[in-house]
């Protein structure tokens, strides 16, 4: 195994894709959940109309997805800011677990509530 | 590129990072609560105009998330897309911009 494939092979790389991966995944989603969010103003119609659509499987399985994708970049984010301002611990794996673990785990209570 | 600038924005993405953490996990407990009888405008317009507090939380969120999306959007074009400083800077300012203006909409319609 080459040098890049073997540093690449680690639990922390896949942590920094996947930060930038529900990263970019966020920032194409805020501006459309902030649309959707205004159409509240007034009698709020248009907002239950949209609110119909979402009630679609498919739909409810991106909320899902987008829940897991959020609480991932919280929970990888402060396992982020432990390795640059914290003092180093060897439990580096450990800790993208517990963010895996903690995004995993919303998720599942999202979807538990959202069925 | 300009380091003290590149210093400015690291550190702006990780106080805006400290802000936006308690934030999100309100956020993640307030959608599983909120989900659980169904999503309505009248349930959404209930709960947000039940205390002052929530306008301003989502007034701070919002413009902890545009730093935060900008910046990091950014990082991401500049180190992962042909884009240079330039083209990057550019589309992340308008990408604040965007979050700004949408999230005054949105926080106004539902305070």
């Amino acid at each position: 195994m080459s040098v890049i494939a073997a540093h690449r092979n680690h639990p922390t790389y896949w942590a920094f894709l996947l930060h930038r991966i529900s990263g970019l995944a966020l920032v194409i989603f805020l501006p459309i959940h902030l649309y959707v969010l205004s159409m509240a103003v007034g009698d709020g119609a248009r907002l239950d109309a949209f609110l119909d659509w979402t009630q679609r499987p498919l739909v409810k399985l991106a909320e899902v997805v987008l829940v897991v994708l959020l609480a991932l970049h919280m929970a990888g984010g402060l396992r982020l800011l432990a390795v640059e301002f914290l003092p180093w611990r060897d439990s580096q794996k450990t800790l993208a677990a517990f963010a895996g673990a903690f995004a995993v785990g919303a998720g599942i209570l999202y979807f538990l509530n959202v069925v | 590129m300009s380091g003290r600038l590149e210093i400015w924005l690291f550190v702006f993405q990780r106080l805006s990072a400290i802000v936006l953490a308690p934030l999100v996990l309100v956020h993640l407990v307030t959608m599983i609560y909120a989900v659980q009888g169904g999503l309505s405008a009248a349930e959404i317009l209930n709960r947000t105009q039940s205390n002052a507090i929530w306008p301003v939380l989502y007034g701070i969120f919002i413009v902890a998330v545009a730093i935060h999306g900008a910046i990091g959007l950014r990082t991401i074009l500049r180190e992962m897309t042909p884009l240079q400083d330039k083209g990057s800077g550019v589309i992340a300012v308008l990408f604040c911009a965007l979050v700004l203006i949408l999230g005054y909409r949105a926080v106004g319609a539902i305070a």
